[in-house]
C-alpha cells in the first residue's frame, strides 16, 4: 500500500561543540526569532558549556551557596537566564540540548512537552541500560543514584527555547556550589553510573528519540 | 478595559505564576507584544497582550500563583490613561492574590478539609490553604454541595470585609519560601519608629503559627529545609517499624579500654564503638541482602556494595556521608573513614559524591546519651540502625547479678519490603557478631 502522508517537518540538528552560555543564548534567542517569523525549521542545537552556573526566573538567591564574586575565582560563570527553573550548573562532560520548536505544531500543552523532553531522556538512558523515572513535582530524570538531567524550557508564542541537560560524564563536584548538601537530591551522570557511553553515541540517540516524539525528520547541519 | 487573564497553557494545568510584568501601568502595548511571563512546571512562557491599547492596573502582582482564567491585568484598548475604577479595586480584594488575604501564605497551617462537602478540586484546596480557609465555614453552591473557587472567593471577601489586620506597607509573598518571611521581619531596631510600625504585621504572622505575641521570626537554613523535605518524605513513603535489641557489648567495652590508647597514638584517631557496630551490621546485610535494597516501584533492587551512611550531627543540621564497600573494611578502616568523613563534615568539606549512593544507615545517638530512639529512614534505603549509648548495668547471667556493658541497637525498617521476623533475624546476627567478637583490632 503506498500511503501518501505528508513528509515530516525537519528539524536541523546543529551540534555546537563547545560554545560559552552567552554566545550560545544569543544564538538561540537569534534561532527563535528567525524561527517566529517561519524563516527556519524547527532546531535542535546541541552545546557544551565551559562551566557556569546559571538562574532562572524562579530562582531563588538561597539555592546559590557560592557568591558570583566565589563562583568567579573558582572559574565559574553566572548569568541570569530566561527559563523556566531555579538554579542549575553546567559544564564540560554534559550534554546540553535547546530544541527550537514550533509547539503549535505540536500540541500546545507546556506541560505535555516537558512531559515529552523527560520521556525522550528516560528512553535514551533506557537504551545505554539506565533505568531512570520522573519523580512527581520535581521536573527532570532521575536515577537510583541521583538527578541525571535537569529541564528548564522558555516559551514564546509556542516557540521553545533552552531545554535539557543531560550528564554523561560531568565532574558532579560542581555542583556543589548550587546543591547545598546533596542530602537529599544528589545528581548522577551516565560515567558515574558506570555507563561508558560516548558522547557522539548519546547524541545520536538524542536526536532519533526527539525526532520521533515531534515527529520530525532530523537533518544534521 | 479589556480583561487580561491567566492562559490555558496545557490541559493538565489548572495554575500558573505570574513572575514578570514586561509592561507596566500607563505603557503603550501593543497586540501580541510579550506583556508578562508565566512560570509552570519549569516552564517559563511570554504572554502576548491580546489587544493594543495602554496598559492600566495590574491585578496580580508578580510572584503570585493564581488559577487559569483569574483577570491579572486590565489593558485600555481605546488607548485612554487606564484609570482603575473604583468598583474594580474592590473586585480584587477578594481574589486569592490580593494583599489582605496573602500573611496566610507563610503560615503553614493544616486547615481542616470538609470532605463530607464532596470532592474538592486541587484550585479549591490551595486556595483555602493559601488564605488559610476553613473550609467547613464554607457553604458550597456547587452540584452537590461542592465548594467551588467563587464560594471561597466570596467566602475570603466577606472576611475581609471586616478590618484588615495587616499594615498597608505590608509586602504580600507568593509562595512559601520561608526566605521570604525575612523581608517582613523588621530589621534591627535603626530607629524606633519603623519597627513599631510593623510591630504588629509581625504578631500576625506569629498569631498565624498560633505562638504567643512576641515570638521571633526566622527563616530555615537551605539545609533546614532540604532535611524538612526529606524527613517528611521519608516518613510519607516508608512504613516505618523499629524494632529494638539488647546487646551485650562487655567484650567490645573491654577490648576497647585496653586497645584504645594505642589505637590512638597508631592511627592519629581515635577507637569508638561504631566501626564494630558497622562491621557487624555489614556481616548481617551480607547474610540478609533485602536490607541492603530498595524499592522503584513493584521492583526491589539489591544493592551490589554495602555502602553506609553514617549520620552526622552538624551545628545547625545533619549530613549523612557514605562509607563506601563498607563490606571490605576492618575496624581500623571504618573507623578511619568515620573520622575523615564526619571531620569532613562538620568543616563543609565533603565531595557530592560523599553523601550519594548509600544503601543503608548508622545513626550513633548514643554518643548524645540517647538509650534508644526510633530513627527515620534515609530514603531510598529501606533500613537504619540506631545505636544507643554503652553503659553498664547489673544483668542476670547464669541466675547471679553481673555488671555487664549494654547498648540497645534500633533498627528502623520498612515494612513495606521487610517483616518483622527477618530484622530480628537480622539483628541478632548484628548481635550475635558483637556479643562474640573474635576479630583482631591492631
Amino acid at each position: 500500500m503506498l500511503s501518501y502522508a505528508p513528509a515530516p517537518a525537519v528539524c536541523e540538528l546543529r551540534d555546537l561543540g563547545r560554545m560559552g552560555y552567552a554566545e550560545a543564548f544569543a544564538l538561540q534567542q537569534d534561532c527563535v526569532e528567525r524561527r517566529k517569523r517561519g524563516e527556519i525549521p524547527d532546531q535542535l542545537l546541541i552545546v557544551e558549556h565551559p562551566h557556569v552556573v546559571t538562574m532562572g526566573r524562579n530562582g531563588h538567591e538561597e539555592n546559590l551557596l557560592a557568591s558570583p564574586e566565589l563562583l568567579a575565582r573558582a572559574g565559574i560563570a553566572f548569568h541570569h537566564t530566561d527559563r523556566g527553573g531555579d538554579v542549575t550548573y553546567h559544564g564540560p562532560g554534559q550534554i546540553v540540548g535547546y530544541p527550537i520548536v514550533d509547539l503549535k505544531e505540536w500540541k500546545r500543552d507546556v506541560t505535555a512537552y516537558v512531559r515529552a523532553l523527560e520521556q525522550i531522556l528516560i528512553d535514551v538512558l533506557g537504551e545505554f541500560g539506565i533505568t531512570a523515572w520522573r519523580e512527581p513535582g520535581a521536573a527532570g530524570v532521575w536515577t537510583s543514584r541521583g538527578k541525571i538531567a535537569a529541564i528548564g524550557v522558555h516559551i514564546s508564542r509556542w516557540i521553545t527555547s533552552h531545554g535539557f541537560a543531560l550528564n554523561l560524564d560531568t565532574d558532579l563536584s560542581y555542583f556543589q556550589y548550587i546543591v547545598p548538601c546533596g542530602l537529599t537530591k544528589p545528581v548522577t551522570s551516565l560515567r558515574a553510573l558506570g555507563c561508558p557511553a560516548s558522547r557522539g553515541q548519546v547524541v545520536a540517540v538524542l536526536a532519533r528519540r526527539l525526532a520521533r516524539t515531534f515527529e520530525l525528520q532530523m537533518e544534521i547541519i | 478595559m479589556i480583561d487580561v487573564v491567566m492562559p490555558q497553557m496545557g490541559e493538565s494545568i489548572v495554575e500558573g505564576t505570574l513572575t514578570k510584568w514586561l509592561k507596566q501601568p500607563g505603557d503603550r502595548v501593543e497586540r501580541d507584544e510579550p506583556l508578562f511571563e508565566i512560570s509552570t512546571d519549569k516552564v517559563d512562557t511570554e504572554i502576548p497582550a491580546p489587544v493594543a491599547g495602554i496598559m492600566g492596573e495590574i491585578l496580580v502582582q508578580e510572584g503570585t500563583t493564581v488559577g487559569v482564567n483569574t483577570v491579572v491585568g486590565r489593558i485600555d484598548a481605546a488607548g485612554g490613561a487606564g484609570a482603575p475604577a473604583p468598583g474594580v479595586i474592590a473586585a480584587v480584594a477578594a481574589s486569592p492574590a490580593s494583599p489582605t488575604s496573602a500573611p496566610a501564605v507563610a503560615a503553614p497551617v493544616t486547615v481542616p478539609v470538609a470532605e463530607e462537602a464532596g470532592p474538592l478540586s486541587p484550585l479549591v484546596r490551595k486556595m483555602a490553604r493559601e488564605n488559610n480557609v476553613d473550609l467547613n465555614q464554607v457553604r458550597g453552591t456547587g452540584a452537590g454541595g461542592r465548594i467551588t473557587k467563587q464560594d471561597v472567593e466570596a467566602h475570603i471577601a466577606s472576611r475581609s470585609a471586616a478590618p484588615a489586620p495587616v499594615q498597608a506597607d505590608y509586602v504580600p509573598v507568593p509562595s512559601p519560601v520561608p526566605a521570604q518571611v525575612m523581608q517582613q521581619v523588621p530589621p534591627p531596631p535603626p530607629a524606633p519608629a519603623r519597627p513599631q510600625s510593623m510591630a504588629p504585621a509581625v504578631q500576625e504572622q506569629a498569631h498565624f503559627r498560633g505562638e504567643a505575641p512576641g515570638a521571633r521570626v526566622e527563616p530555615m537554613s537551605v539545609m533546614r529545609q532540604k532535611i524538612a523535605e526529606h524527613m517528611v518524605f521519608s516518613k510519607h513513603t516508608s512504613a516505618h517499624v523499629t524494632t529494638v535489641h539488647k546487646v551485650d557489648m562487655t567484650r567490645i567495652a573491654k577490648m576497647r579500654d585496653r586497645m584504645k590508647g594505642e589505637f590512638q597514638a597508631r592511627h592519629g584517631f581515635s577507637l569508638t564503638f561504631l566501626p564494630f557496630v558497622l562491621r557487624a551490621a555489614t556481616t548481617a546485610l551480607q547474610g540478609f541482602p533485602l536490607l541492603n535494597s530498595s524499592i522503584d516501584g513493584t521492583n526491589i533492587i539489591f544493592h551490589r556494595d554495602i555502602n553506609i551512611g553514617i549520620a552526622v550531627a552538624l551545628e545547625n543540621g545533619l549530613i549523612v556521608p557514605v562509607v563506601r564497600n563498607a563490606d571490605e573494611k576492618n575496624v581500623v578502616g571504618l573507623q578511619r573513614s568515620i573520622a575523615d568523613l564526619a571531620t569532613r563534615a562538620r568543616s563543609r568539606q565533603l565531595r557530592p559524591d560523599e553523601v550519594q549512593g548509600g544503601t543503608f544507615s548508622v545513626t550513633n545517638f548514643g554518643s548524645f546519651g540517647s538509650v534508644f530512639a526510633t530513627p527515620v529512614i534515609n530514603q531510598p534505603q529501606v533500613a537504619i540502625l540506631g545505636v544507643g549509648a554503652v553503659e553498664k548495668v547489673p544483668v542476670v547471667v547464669d541466675d547471679a547479678i553481673a555488671i555487664r556493658s549494654v547498648a540497645y541497637l534500633a533498627l528502623t525498617f520498612d515494612h513495606r519490603l521487610i517483616d518483622g521476623a527477618l530484622a530480628d533475624q537480622f539483628m541478632q546476627k548484628v548481635r550475635s557478631v558483637l556479643e562474640s567478637w573474635s576479630e583482631e583490632i591492631l
